[in-house]
């Protein structure tokens, strides 16, 4: 399997710097970026995120085995396929029409049933997607966080296609302190979107695995 | 540091002892009463924020702080937030000088979004815009702020060029914040363009909120701005108990949070959830004055922040029940906050 040695957290907004902190506490070297240039984030970074490095979005990639994509939805499509190419990706972003506002891109393959890690992954050919870290909110995501093992730990989902990607972003998962679960392919990680069964839930893996069955049979 | 302490309201619709949800125009009336008597309390500052929702009915929260202008004498009055994104900056900019000339000096604004989005189809913007909608706009209110003829260009509404904009500011610029709910972009952009700082803390620990209070400081310093202040903003409820604050407070928060889970697609919170948001670690201010009061003083502390505001109310409890809390709150809370942080 690959193993996740280094990170690029593309995104300094909300979720940005909340997987960037927890990544850097699991002992990961963490790099972030925006869209422009890192001295415009350096304060952020030094403040918010210590010890992660802000960089230019292509030096961030170039360095990293992992990129998480943690920026808003509409701005993916600003995203360079080409820099992602061999990379493992985390797709950390949501579709959420009634909060953030309908995307042509992503409306009528969502409404056809299709989740929104399927339109990013279809962009990103040549990179390995996995649909995590999405469905617990910003604001929870550190505070929840438990190592291996603790009684109160919560359960985080996650989907993709590619085994070994999968793999290494379940590892990812448990080491930022969360029970991974695997879901399938990345079809199946609509359970994670909005208006899914986990959305926003903060659960333990009993829990969150009778809410992903429950969901299951009330669909079929 | 001197501290003051403000009560915000999204004009939750109210109901009346039997549960009836009482009409539109009469919840306004009675948040009109609430303000005025905010200054009977003691406190420093009344704000309302614009939503346009069956259950917050308060689109025009201005001409309600008007209304209790003309009835108070000291109390601040202004938005909570004013959803600038999907408003005309010189309007909301016409509307607050209107109000600090009528107030003799005590309009104030918080620019934001909040957690409303209705007001993006109503008007007719697209939420995807959000950004440089709010970007520009923020950029142009903080020029209006200046006073004088203004000059601007920009994508987002028609350019004004060496504009006097009426009415003028009696006595210099109000108070303006810009209301920041988690990203550190947006403190970065507050400081810049030389607001105040309104952390909207609705969920989750506050004290992570510390390192952006930090963030805004050395902002400030970096952009050659003065010091400005630190304000907080978090929902809560006083009753006479603990006991009591809670059962009155939790059936109209599920029911709030499942109107807006419903809307937006994430499931409805359990009540293990409220626990953790009314316990000391979590971002509800429910129960008595003494509890209330320990929370707000900790986190005052921990966020290096010189005001409190406390959005008081939900829908679906009545009037009565706001008024007995804004008393407990002015009368009993704020004087106890003031004596634990000396």
């Amino acid at each position: 399997m690959h193993s996740i040695r280094r990170l690029a957290v593309l995104g300094a907004g909300h979720v940005g710097p909340v997987i960037a902190r927890l990544a850097i506490r699991a002992g990961y070297p963490v790099a972030i970026a925006t869209s422009g240039d890192p001295e415009d984030i350096a304060l952020i970074t030094e403040l918010v995120i210590p010890g992660a490095e802000p960089q230019w979005a292509s030096d961030a990639v170039a360095d990293a085995d992992t990129v998480v994509l943690a920026m808003p939805l509409h701005r993916f499509p600003d995203v360079d396929p080409g820099l992602l190419t061999g990379k493992l990706v985390v797709d950390a972003m949501n579709y959420w029409p009634a909060s953030d506002g309908v995307l042509e891109a992503f409306e009528a393959s969502v409404r056809g049933g299709r989740g929104s890690s399927e339109v990013v992954a279809r962009r990103l050919a040549g990179s390995a997607v996995v649909k995590a870290l999405n469905h617990i909110g910003y604001h929870e995501l550190e505070d929840r966080a438990r190592p291996a093992g603790a009684p109160d730990r919560r359960a985080a989902g996650l989907a993709g296609d590619d085994r070994a990607a999968v793999a290494a972003v379940a590892d990812l998962t448990d080491r930022i302190g969360y029970d991974p679960v695997r879901l399938g392919r990345l079809r199946a990680g609509r359970v994670l979107q909005p208006g899914g069964p986990v959305f926003g839930q903060v659960l333990t893996l009993p829990e969150f695995e009778r809410a992903v069955h429950e969901d299951a049979r009330s669909v079929r | 540091m001197t501290y003051t302490f403000g009560l915000d309201t999204f004009g939750d619709r109210n109901s009346d002892a039997d549960g009836t949800p009482l009409s539109h125009a009469q919840t306004i009336r009675n948040v009109v009463e609430q303000g005025v008597f905010a200054e009977q309390a003691g406190l420093d500052f009344f704000g309302i924020g614009e939503h346009h929702t069956d259950y917050f009915p308060m689109p025009a929260g201005d001409v309600a702080l008007a209304a209790i202008a003309a009835q108070t004498e000291r109390i601040r009055l202004g938005s909570a937030v004013t959803v600038l994104s999907s408003d005309d900056p010189v309007r909301v900019f016409q509307r607050y000088a209107t109000l600090d000339a009528i107030s003799g000096g005590r309009a104030e604004v918080i620019l934001g979004r909040g957690s409303s989005i209705e007001s993006f189809p109503l008007f007719g913007y697209d939420l995807a815009d959000y950004e440089e909608l709010f970007d520009e706009k923020a950029t142009l209110f903080a020029e209006l702020l200046k006073g004088g003829p203004v000059t601007w260009h920009g994508k987002t509404r028609a350019p004004l060029l060496n504009q006097d904009v009426v009415p003028h500011l009696e006595s210099g610029p109000f108070p303006a914040w810009i209301g920041v709910g988690g990203n550190p972009q947006s403190v970065i952009r507050a400081a810049r363009l030389g607001f105040s700082l309104a952390l909207a803390i609705i969920g989750g620990p506050p004290a992570r909120f510390a390192a952006y209070s930090e963030l805004f400081r050395r902002a400030l310093e970096k952009f050659g701005q003065p010091p400005r202040p630190v304000l907080v903003h978090s929902p809560g409820h006083v009753a006479a108990t603990d006991e009591r604050a809670k059962a009155e407070f939790w059936p109209r928060w599920r029911e709030t949070i499942a109107l807006v889970a419903e809307e937006r697609g994430f499931a409805i919170p359990a009540e293990a959830s409220f626990d953790r948001e009314t316990g000391p670690d979590g971002a509800l201010y429910v129960g008595s004055p003494e509890t209330v009061a320990d929370k707000i003083a900790a986190n005052l502390r921990a966020l290096g922040a010189s005001r409190f505001d406390l959005k008081y109310g939900l829908p679906g409890l009545t009037h009565d029940q706001l008024m007995t809390a804004i008393e407990l709150y002015g009368q009993q809370v704020v004087p106890r906050v003031r004596e634990l942080l000396g």
